[in-house]
């Protein structure tokens, strides 16, 4: 724990990460408290369609009249919530399949790994398409499709990761002593791949927001009323012809988008920071 | 280099470092590697620097060519060749100089030649770009001095790949590569340190044979006093990045000065009187062994007494380190019967019961890996007491104490993490964790291999001390000829999967010998600058 | 040399297992449908009759092996089947075969993804080279960071902010990407020019940021540390002692940005309507015509397989361990 400590204090030491995380600060406090900052309700809708800006609208209205800043401020909030429980999920499936085949090995492992070879040999945005034309195009359909599909990348990773803590010493010696999977698993293996598993965390974290956008902003991902980032940009981008008579409103369109990358970006970011901390030595 | 103080005053040192400071960058700080050392090189002269891991021998040698490693950095004091100051010179004259004027050769030739080239063509890279030599004579030049190295097939040995060449002639190879272009200095970084020790001695004696053709000056890194003395004029002893002192190589096995230098000396002489006799303990029969179509143990036979060490002897390769896995029951594909205080012991781990998997318990040659980063101290011994002895958390609390007193630990180090230990404070560990469920057998891999020489000694003690104290059986195995003398009470030799030498210790290590027990005892480096001379002639 | 062409054989043997069982999963996905499939695709409407006939066409009175082996030796004939789409509850049937919808817009994709990777593969990976060869320069760091930013954004972000620049604000470029065969070739490409930008961009950064993370970690080996004690230039080291190791790394980093490539068509195709088959698959996707959308996975899959089959054995004959056997 004491290295987790240190590593915070010299976080906070590092101006770059102090503007990272207040970016991702009010990004996330934003999708916490949506409900009650939104000025008003999520579908609600007003007589006046693609309204320009104004002072009720901040970011005028959409194609049937429905305020774009609350649909922001929702859809940022959604997008999230989808996207972690999505990653998330996709942890707890890969990660404990990935342990479990490096500490067992054998045929076992084999079969679990050649598995994922074929499930990672499509494409994980067609094979999500294909899932969805199948199952329809429901909110916890798209989160388990997608966690389902990511877990093979997850549990490639948490597999050759934990390959390299299985052949050290003190692993053989926890077997040698009859030691069972669980102890193993938990106790020896586990506490010694988080710092691998943590940076995957954020850059698949990135990775499903992407896929889950670009699914919604394609109509097969989160369906309406239910405002998303994705699919809001493919809502107004008519918007954005009109740039040349009001250059506001065809910037319009491009707002969700660009919500989307401040939140991957700093993701990122983080991300390549805890990889340089992590590392101990400079660039040589 | 007679009359080396006369010579100092007339001749200008080829190499000249003043007040060097070398540091390195560790948990975002830097911190001193090398504290303001002088070193000087004289044309002609080889000069030695000993000292064990973490001594920065390595970093100062690489910052008399002005390199530092990456995530090091050379940050005072003054490093002249010829003439010339490395510290404020450009990377074009640095480059002018390095693999022309000064070159090096790194510990693992394996690791050090590009995998995709052919080794003639890195052997003379140097000459054809800097010299511009044509590719003719710089091929003819290279051959010869394969040749000069005593390597098989001079001819045609270089337009082979680095996988295509055994470790001990690509160490060879690499000194070919440092000496083609007639350097002024090569840096040697532990050069045979990860060779067998009949390798070892088959390289030494090439490269001191092409020095002497060559008439180059050379700093020589070496953790083993032995070796260096056969290299080297001079020595100069480092310790945590300090001079300790410098002397004639002669001056400084006859009369070293500081007490660090005459603790290094001492090592070798450690003292154990053999016993014999003893019912066994521990009986193994006719145990083959297979990784594959591969034979790794071919029909094994021997016994263990109570409360003795055998040792069990042998090369890379020998099949030593599967005969301790066989015995632990990891691996899968093996035949024969081990049988335990009387009772057949299953061959594989998971058809022994708890009681039999108590009895044999394990020691690892790398205690970094060997011990959980992610666990206590006091947790990684408290859990195998508890699982094997059953006894209530607190009388386990104490017992655990005990055993840290007892491998000489102090017991507050029970809440520390493994990272916060030294090298041999972890071996330490490793054995207070064996000794926990109080085994009758405990099987040491080259326990002491990864470890400084001092420390060697204090391990060897420590498990010859609990020994007496508990009656534990050992099986040491081990490559290391003098570690098996300072331990055994019987010594087994092994080569190629077979036994080929076994007895009492006195018996084995004393004439008449057998043929390769008598190999391996005859190409350990002995600390006497004549050694190499005797081998040769023998 | 024997070695070496068993290994890639085997590899080439281990690919076509792949693909086999790609195409069962493809094919299986449907077998997950809900049950009154028929009724759903014809409508509430439909009669028995015409319901009774759509499930004998789809002939869901055989076992599944026998209906797959069936599909599968079709497909490899150049027939996938029907499309659902144009079925009317009355029994009319003015369904397509699958293979005229998807053939003329494989073209299209294929010009559109062959067009950006023959701009953004030399691009990447002269700048990943650069960014090594000038490591810690304020050149690299600048590179670094448009990367990092440039993979962060989804990929319609890029697209639409070219749009509201090259078409909308200053029309340079059309916005809409509706290319016809019968249209002449400059035309086409100045249409094409949004989205190959938009893709490119995508893919330029994905790949650099890899080329650099692959070339960096060679510049870690110890041959390379022999190399700088030589005295070499950094040029020469780059180029004469990373580069011969370089290529397995590279094929790989090319390969696995494919499937970047392949996301960013889909997206971008909907976003410039582009005729290819990433819009087709979305459009049947929505209309949940799955012959077409399995057809279309199988055509994404397949190209995906079969390049990193090509960038695996590249990787093997580069590899001077199996090229030079003991």
């Amino acid at each position: 724990m004491s290295t987790l400590v240190k590593t915070m204090a010299l976080a906070f030491n590092h101006g770059r990460l102090t503007v990272i995380c207040a970016l991702l600060g009010v990004l996330v406090l934003t999708s916490v408290f949506a409900p009650w900052i939104a000025p008003y309700g999520e579908a609600q809708v007003f007589p006046e369609p693609f309204a320009p800006w104004s002072p009720e609208h901040w970011l005028g209205t959409d194609q049937i009249g429905r305020d774009i800043l609350t649909r922001l401020l929702y859809g940022t909030r959604n997008s999230i919530l989808i996207a972690l429980l999505a990653t998330v999920l996709a942890f707890v499936i890969g990660g404990i399949f990935g342990l479990i085949a490096a500490i067992l090995g054998g045929v076992l492992d084999q079969l679990l790994a050649r598995l994922t070879d074929v499930l990672m040999a499509i494409p994980s945005l067609i094979f999500a398409l294909m899932l969805l034309s199948i199952f329809g195009s429901t909110i916890w359909n798209l989160i388990v499709v997608i966690a389902v599909l990511e877990s093979t990348r997850v549990f490639r990773l948490a597999r050759s990761v934990s390959y390299g803590v299985v052949v050290q010493d003190y692993v053989e010696v926890a077997r040698l002593r009859g030691e069972r999977l669980p102890w193993i698993m938990l106790r020896e293996v586990a506490p010694n791949i988080t710092a691998p598993m943590l940076s995957e965390f954020g850059l698949r974290f990135c990775f499903v927001f992407l896929t889950i956008a670009a699914l919604s902003f394609l109509g097969v991902g989160v369906q309406p009323p239910t405002a998303d980032l994705g699919s809001m940009v493919r809502e107004n981008a008519n918007l954005i012809q009109f740039a040349r008579f009001d250059l506001r409103a065809g910037i319009t369109p491009l707002v969700p988008a660009i919500v989307i990358a401040l939140i991957t970006v700093s993701v990122n970011a983080l991300v390549d920071w805890f990889l340089l901390s992590d590392g101990d030595t400079p660039n040589g | 280099m007679d009359n080396h103080a006369a010579a100092q005053n007339e001749i200008k040192p080829l190499v000249d470092m003043q007040g060097v400071v070398i540091e390195g960058f560790s948990n975002d700080r830097w911190t001193t590697i090398v504290d303001r050392v002088d070193l000087k090189v004289y044309p002609g002269e080889v000069l030695g620097l000993i000292g064990e891991s973490g001594a920065g021998k390595s970093s100062l040698g690489l910052a008399s060519m002005g390199y530092a490693r990456a995530g090091c950095r050379i940050s005072g004091g003054t490093i002249l060749f010829e003439g010339q100051d490395l510290r404020a010179a450009g990377i074009k004259t640095l480059n002018r100089l390095r693999g022309n004027r000064m070159t090096y050769v790194a510990q693992s030739a394996a690791a050090a030649f590009n995998p995709a080239h052919r080794l003639i063509r890195q052997t003379i890279e140097t000459s054809l770009v800097k010299r511009g030599w044509n590719g003719t004579k710089a091929r003819r030049h290279a051959i010869k001095l394969f040749g000069t190295l005593r390597l098989p097939g001079a001819e045609t040995i270089g337009s082979r790949f680095p996988h295509q060449v055994s470790g001990g002639q690509l160490q060879r190879v690499m000194t070919a590569m440092a000496m083609v272009p007639e350097p002024g200095l090569i840096v040697f970084d532990e050069p045979t340190t990860a060779l067998d020790v009949t390798t070892q001695v088959e390289v030494l004696l090439s490269i001191k044979d092409a020095m002497r053709t060559l008439g180059s000056s050379a700093i020589y890194i070496s953790h083993d006093l032995a070796v260096v003395s056969q290299m080297a004029d001079r020595i100069k002893v480092l310790r945590h990045g300090k001079e300790v002192e410098e002397a004639e190589t002669q001056e400084m096995i006859n009369a070293p000065k500081e007490e660090y230098t005459r603790s290094l000396w001492a090592v070798r002489n450690i003292e154990r009187n053999a016993k014999i006799g003893a019912e066994p303990r521990l009986t193994i029969e006719n145990l083959t062994a297979y990784y594959g179509k591969f034979k790794a143990l071919d029909n094994v036979s021997l016994t263990v007494p109570v409360g003795r060490t055998v040792s069990i002897l042998g090369e890379s390769g020998s099949g030593k380190s599967t005969l301790a896995r066989c015995i632990s029951g990891v691996v899968k594909d093996v035949e024969g019967q081990v049988t335990l205080a009387g009772k057949r012991l299953p061959l594989h781990l998971k058809n022994r019961n708890k009681e039999q998997l108590r009895h044999v318990q394990m020691i690892f040659q790398m205690a970094d890996t060997a011990l959980n980063p992610r666990q206590t101290v006091g947790q990684i011994i408290l859990r195998p007491l508890r699982w094997f002895t059953g006894l209530p958390r607190e009388k386990a609390r104490r017992r655990m104490e005990e055993l840290l007193s007892m491998v000489e630990l102090d017991p507050s180090l029970a809440s520390r993490y493994p990272e916060e230990l030294s090298g041999g404070q972890k071996q330490r560990v490793c054995i207070a964790r064996a000794l926990a469920p109080e085994p009758e057998i405990m099987i040491c891999d080259e326990v002491t291999s990864a470890l400084d020489q001092l420390v060697q000694e204090d391990i060897i003690r420590l498990l010859n001390r609990v020994q007496e104290e508990m009656g534990t059986s050992y099986i040491f195995i081990t490559h290391d000829v003098l570690a098996a003398k300072a331990i055994s009470d019987e010594v087994i030799v092994m080569s190629k999967g077979r036994i080929v030498d076994r007895g009492s210790r006195d018996v084995v290590f004393s004439p008449p010998f057998e043929p390769y027990t008598e190999k391996l005892v005859k190409s350990v480096p002995e600390i006497d600058s004549g050694w190499l001379e005797q081998f040769r002639r023998s | 040399m024997i070695a070496l062409s068993k290994i890639v054989a085997g590899r080439l043997l281990l690919g076509i297992v792949t693909l086999l069982i790609t195409s069962m999963v493809i094919f299986g996905a449907m077998e997950l449908l809900p049950g009154d499939f028929a009724q759903a695709v014809l409508g509430q409407s439909a009669t028995e009759e015409t319901v009774r006939a759509f499930r004998a066409e789809l002939q869901l009175d055989q076992p599944v092996f026998v209906r797959y082996f069936d599909w599968l030796l079709n497909a490899l004939q150049g027939d996938f089947g029907q499309s659902f789409s144009g079925r009317a509850s009355s029994g009319y049937d003015r369904s397509r075969a699958v293979v005229d919808l998807v053939a003329p817009r494989m073209s299209n994709t294929i010009l559109l993804a062959g067009l950006t990777a023959a701009i953004s593969v030399p691009l990447a990976l002269g700048l990943g080279f650069a960014a090594v060869l000038y490591r810690g320069t304020w050149f690299d760091r600048a590179l670094n960071w448009t990367v990092l930013g440039a993979i962060s954004f989804p990929e319609f972000l890029i697209a639409y902010a070219l749009i509201l620049l090259l078409a909308s604000l200053f029309p340079v470029f059309p916005a809409l990407a509706n290319v016809s065969p019968d249209m002449a070739w400059d035309e086409r490409l100045s249409r094409m020019a949004l989205p190959a930008a938009s893709l490119t961009i995508v893919i330029m950064a994905h790949m650099m940021r890899m080329t650099r993370a692959a070339l960096n970690d060679l510049m870690a080996r110890p041959y390379v540390e022999t190399a700088k004690l030589k005295g070499l230039s950094r040029r020469r080291i780059v180029l004469v002692h990373v580069l011969p190791n370089a290529w397995a790394p590279i094929a790989t980093v090319i390969a696995f940005n494919l499937a970047y490539l392949i996301v960013g068509v889909v997206v971008v195709e909907v976003v410039f309507a582009y005729p290819g088959i990433g819009q087709l698959m979305v459009d049947a996707v929505t209309s949940r015509d799955i012959p077409v959308v399995q057809t279309c996975a199988l055509v994404f899959a397949g190209t995906y397989i079969v390049l990193n089959l090509l960038a695996d054995v590249i990787a093997i004959m580069t590899n001077p361990r199996l090229l030079h056997p003991k």
